[in-house]
């Protein structure tokens, strides 16, 4: 068993890519309008919420709304972008367009594939997240040195979310349970990670949940490199996305070899 | 080399409560084409899947070309090229796009990849349909081209999933023809089917499946003289309980399939006299087919 186990994981360090090339070779069809609706969302609530609400609560954290809002929704247009594409777009491929069917004939492994679509999904958030932090920047929210060390924290996100979304994808029996994962799970974060307010706000217990969200370590990771303050315990907040990425990889592999390859 | 392309012992597989395969041996030599035969549910796309290591069996032991399988099947699919039950082409790309990107699951380089699409196309008869969308071709179409796409490694092996299921006449007489062609160039297939016609006409050796046991096994002509030997005559038109009885004394043996009486007779004459002058009954005379043999190991009547 553990031989099999072993056998289903990724064969090498670079067969993932012809998955990841296959994905982008689609998408390059039709970036543009993909690029538009991963931005749309993010950009009305950085500005609806960041204007309108901006005026009523005028600085937050020794800044202006906007631009402590800005750092949220870079993180949460990650998480959003790659939670979406391995729900959505892997969940057909691997059931009804047979795609993984096709691929599990060649050399790839499941291994490979899960990677391969993990690290496509990652692509995709890194996409949103970094056009977001250039808006932000050229409309002096955030500084563009900032840029350099954003972006990297970004991508982690993207893959750590995508990594989370994959275990849901492994075990959904049909589209109708993603949406527990997004209100139950995606939307609570949001509030409870200090995406729109700060963490502070909350209660004593819930500021220790927050401590074990993925999204409150990705946003404490992005923010201060966005409003150029010194960074916290920048290991502590790659460790725990890290942790978030690997674990569910397994978990994952465990339960699509269950769901696969019987 | 060793000429042994796929080794079967004793390979027990089971889902649940339900046994599909049940103490499988088989061998297949490289270079033959071997039919899987069985009734829906008799257990071939599960031995399909066990070959290429996407399945594990419960017991029992799988080498494909040279290689254990499932541990090292990755090794093994390398040289093998499949040709699934369902078509799962990737209907958003073209024809060619389609070969690139399969080509590249292979590790194959973009140059290598696109030096053989042609000869691809070429094969697949889809020269002109290059740059189609696969969701617009034809199911012949798209048939040949999941072909071409299995070939696109250069396989040893060819693994074939009902390949010609849900096709009409031309096209599967087009995909017999293709195929035959690559077993002239040395190629060995493992293909599974119900359609008798097709098992006869394509395969060297082949074995009747029934409930994932191997109930038959060889040539088709030498199963057929095995099973057979005589002539047959179909009946049809009238009631079948009263005409089995009729001719009983004249006939080596009586199967009733549906409302058609297969009689299985030494010598046809006898029965066209026992039914002269019966109106409405249509009779059809023809040597053994591998129907016969399927029809009278398992039981079954077969679906066409």
């Amino acid at each position: 068993m553990g031989e099999d186990f072993a056998a289903a994981l990724p064969a090498n360090a670079w067969n993932w890519m012809a998955v990841w090339r296959r994905n982008y070779l689609l998408w390059k069809k039709s970036a543009l309008a993909s690029i538009l609706g991963n931005l749309a969302d993010p950009m009305i609530y950085l500005f609806g919420l960041g204007t309108g609400l901006g005026m009523m609560i005028g600085r937050v954290e020794d800044t202006s709304y906007v631009a402590f809002l800005a750092a949220g929704m870079v993180a949460t247009s990650a998480m959003t972008a790659s939670t979406f594409e391995t729900i959505y777009a892997v969940f057909p491929r691997m059931r009804e367009q047979r795609i993984w069917e096709a691929i599990l004939c060649t050399q790839l492994t499941l291994g490979d594939i899960v990677l391969g679509e993990l690290a496509w999904a990652a692509t995709k958030a890194f996409i949103a997240g970094t056009t977001i932090t250039i808006v932000a920047a050229t409309l002096g929210y955030a500084g563009w040195s900032s840029l350099l060390y954003a972006l990297p924290a970004i991508a982690l996100t993207g893959f750590t979310f995508a990594s989370l979304a994959m275990t849901v994808t492994a075990l959904a029996p049909s589209y109708h349970y993603f949406v527990f994962y997004q209100s139950l799970f995606l939307t609570p974060m949001l509030f409870l990670s200090g995406a729109v307010f700060p963490v502070t706000q909350l209660s004593g217990t819930f500021q220790q949940v927050a401590h074990f969200l993925p999204l409150a370590h990705s946003i404490d990771l992005i923010r201060p490199e966005m409003l150029n303050r010194p960074p916290g315990r920048i290991a502590l907040h790659i460790g725990a996305l890290c942790i978030y990425a690997v674990l569910p990889f397994f978990l994952s592999m465990v339960l699509l070899r269950r769901r696969l390859m019987r | 080399m060793s000429n042994v392309a796929i080794d079967l012992t004793g390979v027990m597989k089971s889902f649940g409560n339900k046994l599909v395969v049940n103490g499988l041996s088989l061998t297949v030599a490289s270079g033959e084409c071997f039919g899987l035969l069985g009734p829906n549910g008799a257990g071939k796309s599960t031995i399909a899947r066990m070959v290429l290591g996407m399945t594990r069996p419960d017991a029992g032991k799988i080498t494909v070309l040279g290689v254990p399988v499932p541990a090292r099947s990755r090794l093994a699919r390398k040289r093998i090229g499949v040709v699934p039950q369902f078509d799962n082409l990737d209907l958003e790309f073209t024809v060619r796009e389609n070969l690139l990107v399969f080509g590249r699951y292979f590790g194959m380089s973009t140059r290598a990849i696109k030096a053989v699409i042609p000869s691809l196309l070429e094969f697949a008869r889809l020269e002109s349909k290059a740059d189609a969308r696969v969701a617009d071709l034809s199911g012949g179409m798209k048939r040949r081209l999941t072909l071409a796409r299995a070939l696109i490694n250069d396989p040893q092996l060819l693994v074939m999933d009902e390949p010609t299921t849900g096709l009409d006449p031309h096209a599967r007489h087009l995909i017999w023809e293709r195929l035959r062609f690559l077993l002239a160039r040395g190629k060995t297939i493992i293909l599974t089917t119900h359609f008798m016609e097709e098992a006869e006409r394509l395969c060297d050796r082949l074995c009747v499946l029934e409930h994932g046991r191997n109930i038959a096994e060889g040539s088709p002509h030498a199963l057929i003289d095995e099973h057979i030997g005589c002539h047959v005559i179909e009946i049809f038109g009238g009631n079948p309980q009263e005409l089995s009885s009729l001719i009983r004394p004249y006939v080596q043996r009586i199967e009733v399939s549906g409302e058609t009486l297969f009689c299985y007779a030494p010598d046809p004459e006898q029965v066209r006299v026992q039914l002269r002058g019966r109106a409405g009954l249509r009779l059809l005379e023809r040597p053994p087919n591998l129907e016969d043999v399927f029809l009278r190991l398992t039981g079954h009547e077969m679906e066409k």
